[in-house]
């Protein structure tokens, strides 16, 4: 059903590419790679949508369809058109998300090599249904690591003060959510954006632009923002 | 300056009176904001006010071109790595999704008192606060033997479109092993790191087409913006194709002639085939016939971007004098927001929150060397001050390069949708 939607060129890609898809990789090695996802997806027992979606049950979820999760208007669209995701849509996709959808918030480059997207294609097949459930296994991921004191965590951002402190952000990071060199900031959970904003603040995270916004806005101005682009619809 | 301003305010009124009529904004009783230069600074307050207003202030946006090609990128065209249509955009989002009253015309003159701007076209357009984002023009006499009469023969190309254009297609028809000679401007100037860019461009495209090339700058300054990145990257690049003449060698004591095609670098002839003239720079003339300039530049007040000389007024971007900030397209949006926040204030009970500012210029060495220096500002009493910085590391690897000019095109989209909506 999904493939009427395709290119005749994608398809060939795909169909290039599925070989190595389906003989899925080492589920293990796969666990390790999954280190790159996890800043933004959660799998496994107890996994929330966070930045992205959460990955259970992917295998044979219609793209953009998970319910809950506000997805880029292309990925939406790419999944009324059809697409699912099954090894060959997921390796195409891995390998570098903007070819499949242009238009997505995913900010990930992409995984060159077909060894390394076919280890963490078997990683994620686990917690699909057939063959695996959910194991009864602690949660393989847990968000991004972080030592934010609650209290910050916990303020309640004044997302007008957002929206002026926002216009810094929109000079270089799309408000639509658009990314093409400069990653989406837009509908991320707040905690996720607070945490994000101080591994800047607090230099743990390498980027000379992030580092030095970051480090200039106070706590509120960070609530604040986390408020706003929150909940911004693009 | 009150002298210039009353002599041309008799003129301007003189001339309203008899001519078209008042050009009138939509809606009645409504705050009226108008904005000179659909640049980095005028279209980005234009637009932020109209959308955070919601509808409660009438916008006017002035701007002489219906087709806006960005400075900023510009060499990259001149590079080979953007077509000029990629960097070109048009007013029709601003007009029709923000309502935004877009009138392509030249400001001729600000009349302070009865608070209105009057158009080459005719008629005037009344104010409550006038946003003067006008960009740079060049200095009278500030390289000898060169004028806007010339500007075909030697171009500045330093406004974005058929300048631009024209330095590049003298550029591909330079005779093998030929001459460019660059004319760089003395401080203060748009873009501080565009001329370097610049010639790193041009040595890009001479090292394909025409290796035994030579590029000769003439240079007034000693120092210039990530000198040592960009003099890395052209040795290692370019090796032995670009000279540059700094003041020690009397690269500030330079003249050309068009009619030979030459130039007098200290004393010494130089038979140019293409020759890139950036003259020294002043604020666009409207700030000047607004009577806001003190000298070349408009004094602001570094907490809302308002004239020194005028509340009423603020100044944008290239033609302000501020501070520590660059003239940069990404310092004339940042002003931007800081003045939109602050008219929509003035104007509406919406709330004013502090200034904040930041810059960040990236530069492209060649394919994928890129680098990038900026800086956080802050407003103090007398100037809009540096308060952080940081600029790319001599030795970087190729990884951080390349990762750096991919960020300098998301944040072309990033600021043009910014910009225009």
């Amino acid at each position: 059903m999904w493939r009427s939607a395709f290119t005749i060129l994608a398809l060939a890609v795909c169909i290039v590419q599925a070989a190595n898809a389906q003989a899925l990789g080492d589920p293990d090695k796969g666990e390790k790679l999954f280190a790159q996802c996890k800043g933004c997806h959660q799998v496994g027992q107890g996994a929330k949508d966070r930045v992205g979606p959460h990955l259970n049950f992917l295998f044979g979820r219609r793209a953009g369809a998970h319910e809950g999760y506000r997805y880029s208007k292309d990925l939406a669209r790419a999944g009324a058109n059809g697409l699912e995701w099954h090894a060959d849509t997921l390796d195409i996709y891995i390998e570098n998300p903007k070819n499949l959808v242009s238009g997505t918030r995913m900010s990930f480059r992409g995984m060159k090599d077909p060894e390394d997207r076919a280890d963490l294609l078997a990683y994620l097949r686990k917690f699909s249904d057939n063959p695996a459930n959910i194991p009864e296994a602690d949660p393989t991921a847990t968000g991004t690591d972080h030592d934010v004191d609650p209290e910050i965590l916990a303020i309640v951002g004044d997302p007008e003060y957002g929206e002026y402190l926002s216009s810094e952000c929109t000079t270089c990071h799309q408000a639509d959510g658009g990314d093409s060199g400069i990653p989406s900031i837009t509908l991320w959970p707040e905690e996720d954006f607070v945490i994000a904003m101080y591994a800047y603040k607090t230099k743990r995270r390498n980027h000379p632009v992030m580092q030095m916004i970051a480090g200039r806005l106070s706590d509120e101005e960070i609530a604040a923002l986390a408020a706003y682009f929150g909940a911004l619809e693009p | 300056m009150k002298l210039n301003r009353r002599a041309f305010l008799g003129s301007a009124t003189a001339a309203a009176a008899s001519t078209a009529p008042m050009v009138r904004a939509a809606g009645h009783g409504k705050p009226r904001v108008v904005v000179v230069g659909g640049g980095a600074g005028g279209a980005t307050a234009a637009r932020y006010i109209a959308k955070d207003s919601k509808g409660e202030i009438d916008v006017t946006l002035i701007e002489p071109t219906r087709h806006y090609y960005t400075c900023f990128f510009s060499n990259l065209y001149l590079g080979g790595f953007r077509t000029l249509e990629s960097i070109g955009h048009s007013y029709g989002t601003l007009a029709i999704e923000y309502g935004i009253n877009v009138v392509h015309d030249w400001a001729t003159g600000v009349d302070r008192d009865a608070k209105t701007v009057a158009l080459a076209g005719g008629g005037r357009v009344p104010y409550d606060k006038l946003i003067l984002s006008p960009g740079i023009d060049f200095v009278d006499g500030a390289v000898p033997g060169w004028d806007q009469s010339k500007q075909h023969i030697m171009p500045h190309a330093y406004k974005a479109g058929s300048q631009t254009e024209l330095l590049r297609a003298q550029v591909m028809a330079m005779p093998e092993g030929g001459t460019f000679v660059m004319v760089a401007p003395p401080n203060p100037f748009r873009c501080p790191p565009g001329p370097y860019e610049r010639i790193s461009m041009v040595a890009h495209v001479l090292k394909e087409t025409n290796p035994t090339a030579k590029i000769i700058v003439a240079d007034p300054k000693a120092k210039f913006s990530k000198q040592t990145l960009f003099e890395n990257g052209w040795t290692k690049y370019y090796s032995g194709m670009i000279e540059r003449i700094g003041p020690d060698f009397g690269g500030g004591n330079v003249s050309v002639n068009t009619d030979e095609m030459t130039v007098d670098i200290d004393g010494e002839i130089v038979k140019a085939d293409v020759c890139n003239v950036i003259p020294a720079q002043k604020a666009g003339r409207i700030a000047e016939l607004a009577g806001v300039t003190d000298g070349n530049w408009a004094p602001i007040n570094p907490s809302d971007m308002s004239s020194k000389a005028d509340p009423d007024i603020y100044v944008l971007g290239d033609a302000a004098l501020q501070g520590d900030m660059p003239k940069s397209g990404f310092a004339a949006n940042s002003q931007a927001k800081v003045c939109a926040n602050a008219v929509r204030g003035a104007l509406t009970d919406s709330r004013v929150f502090p200034a904040k500012f930041a810059n960040t210029c990236w530069s492209l060495i060649t394919t994928n060397d890129g680098i990038k220096v900026g800086a956080a500002y802050e407003p103090t009493e007398e100037k809009i001050a540096s308060v952080d910085s940081f600029v790319s590391q001599v030795g970087e690897d190729e990884a951080t390069r390349e990762a750096t000019y991919q960020e300098s095109l998301g944040w072309y989209d990033g600021i043009t949708s910014d910009m225009f909506g």
